[in-house]
């Protein structure tokens, strides 16, 4: 019993050490995607302490609305224009009719609006595009899909050439948000409203405005993830369950920080891809990676309650 | 002008702090126990039982079991379907374990163990606040129903994975599984939730309420005055998986007939969320106007299209519905973020001082 938890495992991945690769890169493609959906989530909780938890949904509304529009005969660059509008529309119509009568209420009430927004969304998508599962788009958006086959250690490493894509893509979007974020007005002023509503309202910073830009940000990297996602896996409803992912990342990484979404999703991504190959399949007969992030978290948060990278709690009375 | 509480003077504390301080609402209950002691059983149908009395009950308590911990003590919980479940499986493995217990008995003795799970899996709340530990009760809504998929014993290895539920007898009466009448059931929920609904009136105005309260509203100011914070929060979470795991008990055994893991999956933690905010956090009425909210309006999402004779796919319908249901919580949410019970105690202090406006 011992030898399986604590020997074999090991024994196992250096025995196979192009198979270790191989599980390693699997886990970072997903944690790769549970940073963006993370990603969403800090942005929005930033400069609104509103949990979203319609991220996930976003995500999947995104992608069908993408394929549903490509499918009514617009070319593929057209629909993804189309889409973006699809999702600006979406943030103004949320801030317009939910956020803007709940401002100031509990931060619970709030969270309970955005996942009465999920519902809406998830029976709204459902009438429109339809319960199955779609093809997402993936050579109409130039999106390549052979895959490149390395030999480490005279081993078989298979990289697909859409995940490599995905971690370019990826890693451009983070890049491009940090700078949106510290360099121009706009980005400043979401970090002002982040730090503190009423001090950013006086200096002539528009609520309104900045809660459509956040939220539509959010929906454009959702539209990225949906991408992304939908390339591996197909577009359906099922994917939301990849959202619930995203809050242990949060956990780990902290609400508040973009680089610890960032960090905890990678983090998250590879651990439970590794403790599922070598622990949770031959142990605990599989499917562990539905709860390991969750317990992963959680023994995290026992040692440190703010997060890996979290600001650190100062309480007061 | 019948709710005038003129001439009810008080002329003690102890009666200014009775559980009816102005008669009519003791008049009112009254009424309501009528209907549900009486009236309902002699007058619903099959279905009517099926659809919307008994599960009504059922979510109200659970709802109720989540308000002892979120309205109360104010720590959020999403994991309230896995605890459902382990109420279950443990009355399930009590009831195939000793065959001869009263089922009753085994219900209330199968939230001890949803208690102790619940305890378990609340002791990081004395570090972790707020929704990081409403993503903490996550992991044990992950995990628990992995366990239910994965563990074999719990379901005594069926090939199927899901539990059902045996003809159990009572005093030579079937209350439970295919050959139990449904009016017996309703009984015997009615029974078993208006004992808790009582207790949690009468926990939550007395010591423990007010412990509770003052962890919720401020935990270090609590602390300060002398509050051991451990000792409130497991409590709080002990008392409210004990509740909601005799809900879940209840929710198998006296409603669905069976059950497979995946019924206490997500979608019913939010269920059962909704009504407790929906109906107000804080309230113990709010859960009952929660639940009749929630249970009852896909029934009548489902009646209406067919009545005022529009055609739509059942698919469609169950797609609206879902739609509705997201919108109506919004609506509800903005309106009174306070739920229900805020609204109708708007509406009783509008009748008290009737006809002035104020």
């Amino acid at each position: 019993m011992l030898n399986d938890i604590f020997i074999a495992p090991f024994a196992d991945m250096i025995a196979a050490p192009d198979f270790l690769l191989q599980v390693l890169w699997e886990g970072l493609v997903s944690g790769i995607l549970y940073a963006l959906i993370a990603l969403g989530l800090v942005l929005i909780f930033r400069s609104s302490r509103i949990f979203n938890f319609a991220q996930g949904i976003m995500v999947v509304f995104a992608a069908l609305t993408l394929v549903g529009l490509y499918q009514m005969g617009l070319p593929a660059w057209v629909s993804v224009a189309a889409t973006l509008a699809v999702m600006f529309a979406l943030a103004w119509s949320i801030e317009r009719v939910v956020l803007r009568p709940l401002v100031g209420q509990p931060d619970i009430i709030l969270f309970m609006a955005t996942i009465g927004i999920t519902l809406f969304l998830i029976g709204f998508g459902e009438i429109i595009f339809g319960g199955e599962t779609k093809q997402m788009i993936t050579a109409e958006l130039g999106i390549p899909t052979g895959s490149i086959t390395l030999e480490p250690w005279g081993g078989l490493l298979i990289l697909e050439e859409k995940d490599i894509t995905i971690v370019i893509v990826a890693g451009l979007l983070v890049a491009g948000l940090l700078a949106f974020l510290g360099k121009t007005r706009m980005g400043r002023a979401i970090r002002a409203l982040g730090d503190d509503h009423q001090a950013a309202m006086s200096v002539g910073i528009s609520l309104q405005t900045i809660w459509v830009l956040v939220w539509f940000i959010a929906g454009m990297i959702a539209l990225v993830t949906g991408v992304a996602w939908g390339a591996r896996a197909g577009v359906s409803f099922a994917l939301e369950v990849i959202a619930y992912k995203a809050l242990p990342v949060l956990m780990l990484g902290g609400l508040e920080s973009i680089s610890g979404a960032i960090i905890g999703g990678l983090m998250i991504g590879m651990l439970e891809k590794l403790f599922e190959i070598y622990w949770g399949q031959p142990l605990l007969g599989g499917n562990t990676e539905t709860w390991f992030a969750f317990v992963l978290a959680l023994i995290v948060l026992l040692f440190r309650p703010q997060g890996l990278f979290g600001e650190k709690i100062i309480e007061r009375v | 002008m019948i709710y005038r509480t003129v001439g009810q003077f008080k002329t003690s504390y102890a009666s200014d702090q009775a559980l009816f301080p102005v008669r009519q609402d003791a008049f009112l209950l009254g009424i309501i126990l009528l209907f549900a002691w009486v009236i309902f059983p002699l007058t619903a149908s099959e279905f009517a039982f099926q659809t919307l009395l008994i599960p009504i009950l059922i979510y109200a308590l659970a709802a109720m079991g989540l308000n002892i911990l979120t309205g109360y003590a104010g720590q959020l919980s999403l994991g309230t379907g896995a605890f459902m479940g382990v109420g279950a499986y443990a009355c399930y493995k009590l009831i195939t374990i000793f065959p001869w217990m009263n089922p009753v008995v085994a219900i209330l003795l199968s939230g001890i163990f949803s208690a102790g799970v619940g305890v378990v899996f609340g002791i990081p709340s004395l570090r972790i606040k707020g929704f990081y530990l409403a993503i903490a009760t996550l992991a044990a809504q992950f995990f628990l129903v992995w366990l239910f998929e994965k563990w074999s014993w719990l379901y005594n290895d069926n090939a199927s994975g899901a539990i059902q539920v045996p003809n159990l007898d009572m005093f030579g009466v079937f209350v439970a599984g295919p050959q139990a009448a449904s009016i017996t059931q309703y009984f015997v929920v009615l029974a078993i939730v208006s004992l808790m609904t009582v207790l949690c009136i009468n926990l939550t105005r007395g010591n423990q309420g007010r412990i509770w309260k003052a962890t919720r509203d401020m935990d270090i100011a609590a602390e300060l005055i002398g509050i051991n914070l451990m000792k409130s929060k497991l409590t709080a979470f002990a008392v409210s998986s004990y509740i909601i795991g005799v809900s879940g008990a209840l929710f198998v055994f006296m409603w669905r007939g069976a059950a497979e893991p995946n019924l206490f999956d997500i979608p019913l933690s939010f269920r059962v969320l909704f009504i407790a905010i929906i109906g107000g956090l804080g309230s113990i009425m709010g859960n009952y106007l929660g639940a009749i909210l929630i249970v009852g309006l896909p029934v009548v999402l489902n009646i209406v299209p067919e009545a005022i004779g529009l055609d739509i796919k059942s698919a469609t319908v169950e797609h609206l519905n879902i739609m509705i249901v997201g919108a109506l919580i919004v609506f509800f949410l903005i309106i009174e973020p306070h739920g229900l019970a805020a609204l109708w105690r708007l509406v009783r202090e509008k009748l008290i001082l009737w006809p002035f406006p104020h």
